[in-house]
Order: structure tokens, then C-alpha cells, then sequence
């Protein structure tokens, strides 16, 4: 299973040259990392190419790095039905640079662009409709990134004077209590401070 | 409603406007809570505007600051019609991570249920899409036999619906005998229900005039729309999950796929009906299985690095005492990768992509929910439509607001 995914990755990098900087085969999925100024090239070869035919949509969304240079990471999800195969794609981004939108080759892509672009910030360009989603109407900021905090910044209530829904900063009686509950024996790795060259 | 300015005078020399009506949030016919904003030429749908959002919880936020044990509930507030059934992606996700593998027991019972989930989900949306098309009658109908299974998720995991029954690693507890008896039980009898639900309106004039050639969708568009399940089949292709990428034990389970010749909403109708009466063949040969003597056994994997040792254990040994301890406050560790687990949910694949740090936190968690992909394609399919067949076209998609917002 695996082997046959290698070398299937290994033909589409062959097919693109240059526009895949990495084929990973893990937990018996494939994964490409793809250049971004070539995600869109990548991803029509994977739907109309006759051994990849990847041509059900699956899934666009992002996750959040902020250590990187470029702190998003979006990833597409793609299936071919023809040969019961999954693929997964993946680009790097920052809040600046826009990564094309697959909607002219998948309409699916379309909502899924949106609530990336919603909850992260990521720009999609060529998207017709780039709207906000998920979050409310007029929120501000990008709430799956990794500097928002899980509070949240406003809260909404009711008010009966005025008789309509007001915003307002969030208050906590008390403050959110984030349990590290990490073993120091097992677990995230971390170097101890003034102890970072044992561990090279 | 909104704008509605006064009829021109004179329409040929002004010009006719176009009529935009707002449908929703709280209408009974939106399922929940969705708002349309809908823009008419006459009674004819030029463009639908679907606003979503309404619901959002930010589950995939709250995630990220939960351990994996404590994020299993979650996942049954997405599609509350059948909870297990998310649970079941994200408990596969995390095993595919650790590499753990559910005991035999464990698998039949999560086929189990799963498959009472089906049922739970097409007996509500096929009625209730007779319902949204007039027929007052058949949700009664499906109510009484969805009450019945939601006895047994009670009885199994002690809620009717919230359930968090199924856990990495297997299942939170082993069935009672007599409640594989009693949904052995169920199984016959529920199969006259769904010829007498079939009697009822599946055959309906009225049912098929609102539904035949409605809502109409070919193959190749609904996998360019992301669409999957029901969805697809009823454009014509033979794609289950169960079937295609089999996990647990449903390579060994006997039953057909309905597949749809004409891709309307008629048939996606007909199809639920037919899939119902499959998942109960599979929970008779769930029942079958999970009575034989060889079957009995663990329901949950014995590394106690990630399941609860037994109460009784606990009381004996210090280490299984530790064990429960560092699992209910830290929880177990993920190793650290990327995988993207998909189960055939009763409106679609519903897929989970987790990515691990290594913590025992999920770094990040992307739902990945049918709806959210079938209704995006509300547009493409209302275009042209009548506005009465808007209400049949979004019954048909099989949209639950729990895991459209998330």
C-alpha cells in the first residue's frame, strides 16, 4: 500500500518538476508539499491526470504555525473515487501572500476557502466571494490562529434597557486556568534551560 | 422579509426589480438555524445566498485547549441526529495515531451502533423532508421508532443522545446481554415500520410531484461539489466508505448500496428508505455475532496507557490507580504526526483531520462535515428552481446545523 503510494507520489513530482518540494508517505497517507505559486497548476493535474483522477473534492483548511516564517500551512484534502485513493496538500502561506483558490477547478472549494479565509486570516486569490462565514456578522480577527485567545475578546448579552443584543469585553470572574498537566518524563520535548546542548 | 419596495407603475419603462426574500433564521422549514437570503424573479430562484454561522461554537477552537478524552463529547453536539457516529471518525483518527487496535467486541459493537445512528438520521430527515413538503404524518411515525432507539443508546451509554460511549481504544463499557437481545428484538419489527413508512408517502403523489426531477445533480458535479453518501448515490455511483475503505468490522458484514439512478431528490429519498433497511440487516448480524460465545471478551484495547483500568483493578493496584489518575488529568500522549480519518456518517463522509504535536492535546482538529459541503451547493442547486422547491431541495441535502457551524 505504501510502496504504491510512494511511487505514486513520486510520478506526479516527476510530472511537475519543481513544483513539489516534498512527498511524504505516513499513516498510509500521502501527503505533497507543494510550491505555492504552483497549487493551483498541482492541483488540476491531480484532478484531470488519467493515474491520479483525484477529482472528489474532500476538504481545504489551514493550521497555524506561528514559529514559522510563513505561519499557515493550508492543506487540501482530495479523493479518487476511480482508483480508492486519498491525497493530502499542503503550502505554506503568511497573512500576506494569497494562496490560489481552487474554485475554478473544484465549486466545492468555495465555503471551505471562505472559513479558512474566516478563522485564519489565509487569503485566497481568484475567489469570487471571499466573505467572512463561520463567525459572527462584523467580528473582528481570526480566531483559529494561535495568538486568539480561546476566551475570545467580546461577549453578547442582552440588553433590557436598551431592548437589543450588546457587545461587550469579555470579563472572567476568573482568570482561564490552563492545565500543563505534561509529564516531565514523557511527552513534548523541551529544553531545560541552560541544558540545550545536551540534547544535540 | 425585506425590500419590499412598492410595484413600479409603469414596468417597461422602469424596469422590473428583482424580489429578495429572507428565509430564515427561524423558519421551520430551515432546518435549524439558517438564514437564506433569496432573490426572486417571480416565483422563480435566481440566486440563494445561504448565511451559516448561526451555531458556531468554535469546537475546533475549544479543542486545542482540551485533551483528547475530554474533546470525545464534542463530537457528538456536531450532527446531534447521530452522535456515534462522530465520535467514531475521531476515535479512528486518534488510533491511527497511536496504533492502537480495537478488540473484536469493541468493532462489533461500534458497527452497532453505528448503524442505530444511521437509522436515527434517515428516519428523521426522511420524514421530515415529507414534512417540508406537506405531509404532517410520517415525522410522528419516525419520532416514535427514533425514541426506541434512543432507548438504547440510553442503555448503553446513559445518555439518549450526548452519548460519549465510544473512546480511543474501544468502547466506554460492554453491553448488557439483554440489551443485544432487545435490538435483536427491535430489528424485525422496525422493518414493517419502514415498509408502512414506505406506504405512507414514499409512493404519495403528492410526495413525488414535489420531488421527482428536483434538485437534479450529476455525477461529475457532485464530487467536483465535495458532495459524498446519500448525495452521490443518488447520482449514480456506488461509493460507501464502508464498502471502499473499510474499517472495523464492516468488511465481514453482509449488505447492498442503493444507488440512484437520476440524482433528484426523489431518489435520494428512496434511497435513505433502502439504507435503512440495510443498517438493520447489519445490526441483526451485529446482533448474531456479538451473542456467540467467541465474541465475548474485552470492548476496550488492555493498554492502560490510554484506556481506564477496570473499577475493581483500581481498588487492587497501585499501578492501574496511577494509570486512571495520569489519564483523567493529563490524558495519553499522541505521537506526533498528521492523519485524516473518515467514516460514512449517515449524511456523508464525515472526516476528521488531526494533526498531534506529540502533547496531549490535538494541535490541530479540522471537522470536516458532509453538510457543510452539501449545502454550500445550495445555490448551484436552487438556481431555476421554484421557490416551494427550495424547502425540498434543502431537505433532501440532509443538513444538521451542529456540524454545518461547528
Amino acid at each position: 500500500m505504501s510502496a504504491e503510494l510512494e511511487a505514486l507520489g513520486a510520478k506526479i513530482s516527476g510530472a511537475l518538476l519543481g513544483a513539489v518540494t516534498d512527498v511524504k508517505v505516513a499513516y498510509g497517507e500521502l501527503t505533497l508539499t507543494v510550491v505555492r505559486e504552483r497549487w493551483l497548476e498541482v492541483a488540476a493535474h491531480l484532478r484531470d491526470s488519467p493515474d491520479c483522477l483525484f477529482v472528489c473534492f474532500i476538504d481545504v483548511t489551514a493550521a497555524d504555525y506561528p514559529q514559522r516564517a510563513e505561519r499557515f500551512e493550508v492543506v487540501a484534502h482530495l479523493l479518487s473515487p476511480k482508483y480508492n485513493r486519498r491525497i493530502r496538500i499542503k503550502t505554506p502561506a503568511s497573512e500576506e501572500t494569497p494562496v490560489a483558490s481552487l474554485v475554478t477547478l473544484y465549486p466545492g472549494a468555495d465555503w471551505f476557502e471562505r472559513e479558512t479565509y474566516d478563522l485564519f486570516g489565509v487569503i485566497f486569490s481568484g475567489h469570487p466571494d471571499l466573505r467572512r462565514i463561520m463567525t459572527d456578522y462584523g467580528f473582528d480577527g481570526h480566531p483559529l490562529r494561535k495568538d486568539f485567545p480561546m476566551t475570545g475578546f467580546v461577549e453578547v448579552r442582552y440588553d433590557d434597557e436598551q431592548k437589543r443584543v450588546v457587545y461587550e469585553p469579555v470579563r472572567l470572574s476568573q482568570e482561564y486556568r490552563n492545565f500543563e498537566f505534561l509529564s516531565p518524563w514523557e511527552g513534548v520535548h523541551y529544553d531545560l534551560p541552560g541544558d540545550e546542548k545536551a540534547s544535540k | 422579509m425585506n425590500d419590499q419596495t412598492p410595484a413600479p407603475a409603469k414596468p417597461e419603462s422602469q424596469g422590473l426589480r428583482n424580489f429578495n426574500i429572507n428565509f430564515g433564521p427561524q423558519h421551520p422549514a430551515a432546518h435549524g438555524v439558517l438564514r437564506l437570503i433569496l432573490e426572486l424573479d417571480g416565483e422563480v430562484v435566481e440566486r440563494v445566498d445561504p448565511h451559516v454561522g448561526f451555531l458556531h461554537r468554535g469546537t475546533e477552537k475549544l479543542m486545542e485547549s482540551r485533551t483528547y478524552l475530554q474533546n470525545v463529547p464534542y463530537f457528538d453536539r456536531l450532527d446531534y441526529c447521530a452522535p456515534m457516529n462522530q465520535e467514531h471518525a475521531f476515535c479512528l483518527a486518534i488510533e491511527r495515531l497511536l496504533g492502537v487496535e480495537v478488540p473484536r467486541r469493541g468493532q462489533l459493537i461500534r458497527v452497532l451502533y453505528a448503524e442505530i445512528g444511521r437509522l436515527l438520521s434517515h428516519l428523521l430527515n426522511v420524514t421530515s423532508q415529507a414534512m417540508d413538503v406537506g405531509a404532517l404524518t410520517p415525522p410522528l411515525w419516525g419520532y416514535e421508532e427514533r425514541e426506541k432507539l434512543m432507548v438504547f443508546y440510553e442503555r448503553a451509554s446513559g445518555a439518549r443522545m450526548h452519548a460519549n460511549y465510544f473512546r480511543p481504544g474501544g468502547v466506554a463499557r460492554d453491553l448488557p446481554d439483554q440489551l443485544v437481545e432487545d435490538i435483536g428484538a427491535f430489528c424485525d419489527p422496525f422493518l414493517k415500520v419502514v415498509e408502512d413508512l414506505d406506504e405512507l408517502f414514499i409512493g404519495n403523489r403528492i410526495f413525488k410531484q414535489r420531488n421527482v426531477d428536483i434538485g437534479v445533480i450529476s455525477l461529475e458535479d457532485a464530487w467536483k461539489w465535495g458532495f459524498s453518501g446519500v448525495m452521490v448515490r443518488g447520482s449514480g455511483a456506488a461509493w460507501d466508505l464502508r464498502k471502499a475503505q473499510p474499517y472495523e468490522c464492516y468488511e465481514e458484514m453482509e449488505f447492498d448500496i442503493p444507488v440512484g439512478k437520476h440524482g433528484d431528490c426523489y431518489d435520494r429519498a428512496v434511497i435513505r428508505m433502502e439504507e435503512m433497511r440495510q443498517s438493520t440487516s447489519i445490526m441483526k448480524q451485529c446482533v448474531e455475532k456479538l451473542m456467540r460465545a467467541e465474541n465475548r471478551g474485552p470492548v476496550m484495547a488492555p493498554n492502560h496507557k490510554i484506556t481506564p483500568p477496570s473499577r475493581g483493578e483500581m481498588k487492587r493496584s497501585m499501578e492501574a490507580l496511577i494509570h486512571h489518575f495520569k489519564l483523567f488529568t493529563e490524558g495519553f500522549h499522541v505521537p506526533e504526526g498528521e492523519v485524516y480519518a473518515a467514516v460514512e456518517a449517515p449524511k456523508g463522509e464525515f472526516g476528521v483531520y488531526l494533526v498531534s504535536d506529540g502533547g496531549d492535546k490535538p494541535y490541530r482538529c479540522k471537522i470536516r462535515a458532509p453538510g457543510f459541503a452539501h449545502l454550500s451547493a445550495m445555490d448551484f442547486l436552487c438556481k431555476n428552481h421554484m421557490l416551494a422547491d427550495v424547502s425540498a431541495i434543502l431537505g433532501s441535502l440532509d443538513i444538521v446545523f451542529g456540524e454545518v457551524d461547528r
